[in-house]
């Protein structure tokens, strides 16, 4: 029999039915009565001064029912990270990049919303701007923020060891530049918010977010609302990836607008706006210097970077330290030195994207690895294997691994990708490449500084018995947490799945962070069977005070009460629930006591029978200064090897076949854990090849649409075989661990690596285009335009 | 100025007035309230939008109202039949090849489209045909073997 009755197998998700039919309701499809729509006026200018707004024309428009700027909105800085609050809802006194919000509008429809845009005239006092690193960072650059002189958003300085003293003791030394470029995160739903201020002073809003808490907080915080009576509702939501972990103009301006008309409003993104909105993945530079013995044995590391930050912060801190941190491991590594940058330039913001910080700093050093492999004559799988991290060890930078099953990822996918029989022996323009990743299971603590839970789940069963309700303010938004949590509770319960129903993204329900930093399943999924375990203990005690039983002595199972002893005589129980439901049809007619007999009368004895779990994690090392990020309570590893086919006359590379390993700690539902290891894998492929947002020379977006910012399409995508690696987590629910983002941290090095072992040559810069693999091929650099 | 026309959905007919720029796809979504039918990009470029007009998927993005007069309309809410899924949305459901599920809808009428062109396609004409329905989340993998997996295809 199967260890157990309901996790580690597959199961379709719960709300893959309502979706397959067309009946999920994402933001963009609910309708309010009387509902207004919104539309918001963007800079078209990159750095100016703001002289005059004149919204008169605006106003007088038929059909607009308000018009806002920052004189409405107030001048509350807002941001993720209240170290760096940077932003107002609109701009005050000047725009800092194309896109910069100036003021919305409400109005009957969404054409004279837009009509009234073109209405408000805005007289600007164009200032020199910034669009590169180096410009930004150069003596006596135009300043973005008068508060961050030099235009550092951030800088990290860390040391751990003497990175110095075992450069010395190391038998090569190598550095080398990586370079990579802006990601857009691509989700297919553009973000959407209906906000609802009703006459009490109540304002619901539902947002496309991954974080409903967030949304909450910031929303009461820039619009001056007791955050009590703001509730953000989830509704469907079409993909996030990292971009929706924080309010954004759509949920300020509706609420905004709702507010000052009285009315609900809508306010949507255009695709165009979501590459402006951005809050994507930074163009980073790395440089890496890594020192190694001649047996491969790593010794130090100095890790540079440089993020190009766009026009505010967002989550950039966080990115920045990530950046950092997370070559702490999966590899024993003693000693390493980290000096980051995070840069404000004129453009759109980055901020988090699956993955954190982590992916270009892990591409860089996973092609360093690589080639030092290759001049020490070592095979890539050795090297990796000699130096992986285990259970149990602490990383230089203090990440304690209580689970790491790397090595039998590496193990894995040399297997079945039969790298021994491929590596060195493919012919010329063919190679395979391999390389791991390591990412946290959830951060270690919140954005704001508290000690809140992180997580709290409500399990409240039916006062009639039977069927069980899940309340959570995690968010669903495709990785399949709500099934994921269904799944938990109805194996700790012992009843059925099918008698489980989530309520969840809804900050009402409970608190919940929310779905980022790939915490939900060890989080969420901690709470959720803390409160399932509480439910399962007060129904037995009622029984075993009844039945004169010891509670251990019982348990549930499948629906049904399962005694250990023989014989139980329940059918006073039974009686009493029949004379209770005279004329149902569904009488329990199971010879033994069903979970919704037991479950009727301990509400018959208790009253509502509610279970309450909680989870906050436990207090994490790391005394230095940023050791918040990065600290988790779990890690993940994974493993990639990628088959390429490189077009020696064209610099084309194709990826034909992936063998992805990755471990998730235990699989809840093993069809969600490849779900999210084939994603991560085609987000991956999609940056390593092709991904960039591009600029022209005044700071605006070039392809700013899926015609030019190509993402995978079906025929991009190879087939990919995903082994799920089980360590057996001890923090995490059931041993469970991350999948969402880890997965992806292998993919974009292992076909850098497969890139280099086709053609010998190592390209340091993403994406790797027909032409600059072309160029590469050549010797020489692209010609300049 | 609106414009009346007439237009079959999901074997409803419709005469409705409607403005000569409205799109086919806001017709859907907005007046009819047909939500199923997603909107992802509005330049033709995700195929989240994809409905199949007189018997050829079009991106509802890209067409006009106005251009639909006297057609045939089937988006993903007239797939089910007496209350049960449709194959494809059965197989879609089973497989796993939905997420987030914002491009499902446009995903299984090009799949549908396929399969009645072509009961027995392989792996790389699945590939093919949905190559204009973009996905962020699944990677595609279980979406083509949702495909596979469909009763009534037969092996090539
Ligand atoms: S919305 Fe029509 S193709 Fe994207
Ligand atoms: S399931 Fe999310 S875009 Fe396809």
């Amino acid at each position: 029999m199967a260890k157990y009755a309901i996790i580690n197998q597959r199961v379709p998700k719960l709300d893959a039915p309502v979706k397959a039919t067309g009946r999920a309701k994402f933001a963009d499809d609910l309708v309010l009565p009387g509902m207004l729509h919104g539309a918001i006026l963007q800079s078209p200018v990159a750095h100016a001064k703001i002289l005059n707004i004149d919204t008169g024309k605006a106003k007088r428009l038929p059909g607009v029912k308000a018009v806002v700027t920052w004189q409405d909105a107030g001048l509350v800085k807002y941001g993720v990270s209240p170290a760096r609050y940077d932003e107002t809802l609109f701009c005050h006194e000047k725009v800092r990049y194309v896109g910069d919000e100036i003021a919305a509008v409400a109005a009957v429809d969404l054409e004279t919303a837009i009509e009234a845009l073109s209405l408000i005239e805005v007289d600007y006092e164009e200032l020199p701007a910034v669009f590169t690193i180096e410009d930004a960072m150069a003596e006596g650059a135009p300043q973005l923020h008068a508060e961050f002189p030099g235009n550092i958003c951030a800088e990290v300085h860390q040391e751990f060891g003497d990175v110095e003293a075992a450069f010395k003791e190391c038998d090569i030394v190598r550095t080398g530049k990586f370079v990579s470029k802006r990601q857009d995160a691509a989700f297919l739903e553009p973000h959407c918010s209906v906000a609802n201020y009703d006459f009490s002073g109540h304002l619901t809003l539902y947002s496309s977010t991954q974080v409903p808490h967030y949304v909450m907080r910031t929303v009461a915080m820039v619009l001056g609302l007791p955050v009590g009576k703001v509730r953000v509702i989830k509704p469907f939501v079409g993909g996030g990836f990292g971009p929706k972990c924080e309010a954004t103009p759509t949920d300020l301006c509706a609420s905004l607008l709702s507010m000052k008309t009285g009315k609900p409003v809508k306010v949507s993104y255009t695709r165009e706006q979501v590459f402006l909105h951005c809050r994507a993945r930074h163009h980073y530079v790395h440089e890496l210097t890594t020192g190694v013995k001649k047996d491969g044995t790593l010794l130090a590391l100095h890790n540079k970077a440089y993020l190009d930050g766009g026009a505010y912060t967002s989550f950039g801190i966080a990115t920045v330290y990530y950046a950092g941190s997370l070559l702490g491991g999966p590899y024993r590594l003693p000693n390493m030195k980290y000096d980051g940058y995070r840069v404000y330039t004129n453009k759109p913001a980055c901020g988090s994207q699956r993955g954190h910080g982590g992916v270009i700093a892990r591409a860089a050093f996973e092609q360093q690895l690589d080639a030092i492999a290759a001049e020490l004559g070592i095979n890539p799988v050795e090297i990796r294997l000699k130096n992986a991290m285990q259970r149990g060890d602490t990383s230089c930078n203090e990440l304690f691994v209580s689970s790491l099953g790397l090595k039998e990822c590496i193990q894995a996918v040399r297997e079945r990708s039969g790298w021994d029989k491929k590596k060195g022996s493919l012919p010329s323009g063919k190679g395979i490449g391999m390389a791991c990743g390591f990412f946290v299971s959830g951060a270690g603590y919140p954005i704001y500084r508290s000690e809140t839970f992180h997580s709290v789940v409500v399990i409240k069963v039916a006062d009639d018995g039977g069927t069980v309700t899940l309340q959570t303010g995690s968010a669903e938004i495709g990785q399949g947490s709500d099934t994921t949590m269904a799944m938990i509770a109805a194996e700790t319960l012992g009843i059925k799945l099918s008698d489980i129903q989530v309520e969840s993204g809804d900050t009402d329900l409970a608190i919940d962070l929310g779905a980022y930093s790939s915490r939900q399943t060890l989080m969420t999924g901690h709470a959720t069977k803390e409160a399932a375990e509480s439910v399962k203990k007060q129904i037995l005690e009622v029984l075993s005070d009844e039945l004169k039983i010891p509670a251990r002595e019982m348990d549930i199972r499948n629906g049904l009460i399962v005694f250990k002893t023989e014989g139980v005589d329940f059918r006073e129980i039974r009686t009493r629930y029949m004379k209770e439901h005279r004329g149902w049809t569904d009488h329990p007619a199971e010879s033994s006591l069903t979970f919704k007999e037991a479950a009727r009368l301990a509400y018959l004895r208790k009253g509502p029978i509610i279970g309450i779990g909680k989870y906050k994690p436990p207090k994490l090392g790391g005394s230095y200064k940023g050791a918040a990020v990065g600290t988790s309570p779990a890690y993940s590893a994974s493993a990639h090897v990628v088959e390429v086919s490189v077009d020696m006359e064209t610099g084309r590379v194709s990826v034909e076949k992936a063998t992805a390993a990755h471990d998730c700690g235990f699989a809840i539902n093993v069809t969600s854990v490849e779900g999210q290891m084939e994603g991560s894998l085609s987000m991956g492929l999609g940056e390593a090849l092709f991904e960039e947002v591009k600029f022209d020379g005044k700071g605006r977006i070039l392809n700013p649409n899926f015609g030019e910012y190509k993402i995978p399409t079906a025929l991009d995508m190879p087939p990919v075989e995903s082994i799920i690696v089980e360590s057996n987590e001890p923090n995490g629910p059931f041993g469970a661990k991350e999948v969402g983002e880890g997965a992806i941290l292998a993919t974009i090095p292992a076909i850098l690596n497969a890139v280099y072992d086709a053609t010998g040559i190592l390209i340091r810069e993403l994406p790797l285009t027909p032409e600059k693999v072309y160029w590469a091929l050549k010797g020489k650099k692209p010609p300049i335009r | 100025m609106r414009k009346l026309i007439n237009v079959t959905i999901n074997g409803v007919e419709y005469e409705l007035g409607v403005k000569p720029n409205l799109t086919l796809l806001d017709l859907l979504r907005y007046e009819v309230g047909l939500t199923g039918t997603k909107k992802g990009c509005e330049t033709g470029e995700c195929g989240a939008c994809t409905v199949i007009l007189d018997g050829k998927p079009v991106t509802s993005c890209l067409v006009l109202a106005v251009q639909a007069n006297g057609k045939k309309i089937l988006t993903i809410e007239g797939l089910e039949k007496d209350g049960n899924l449709h194959p494809i949305q059965q197989a879609f459901v089973d497989k796993g090849a939905i997420q987030c599920g914002f491009c499902t809808s446009g995903m299984i009428l090009s799949a549908k489209h396929l399969l009645e062109q072509n009961p027995s396609p392989s792996e790389a004409e699945i590939r093919k045909s949905i190559s204009g329905n973009l996905c962020r989340c699944t990677g595609y993998q279980k979406i083509v073997q949702a495909i596979i997996s469909v009763p009534g295809r037969t092996e090539k």
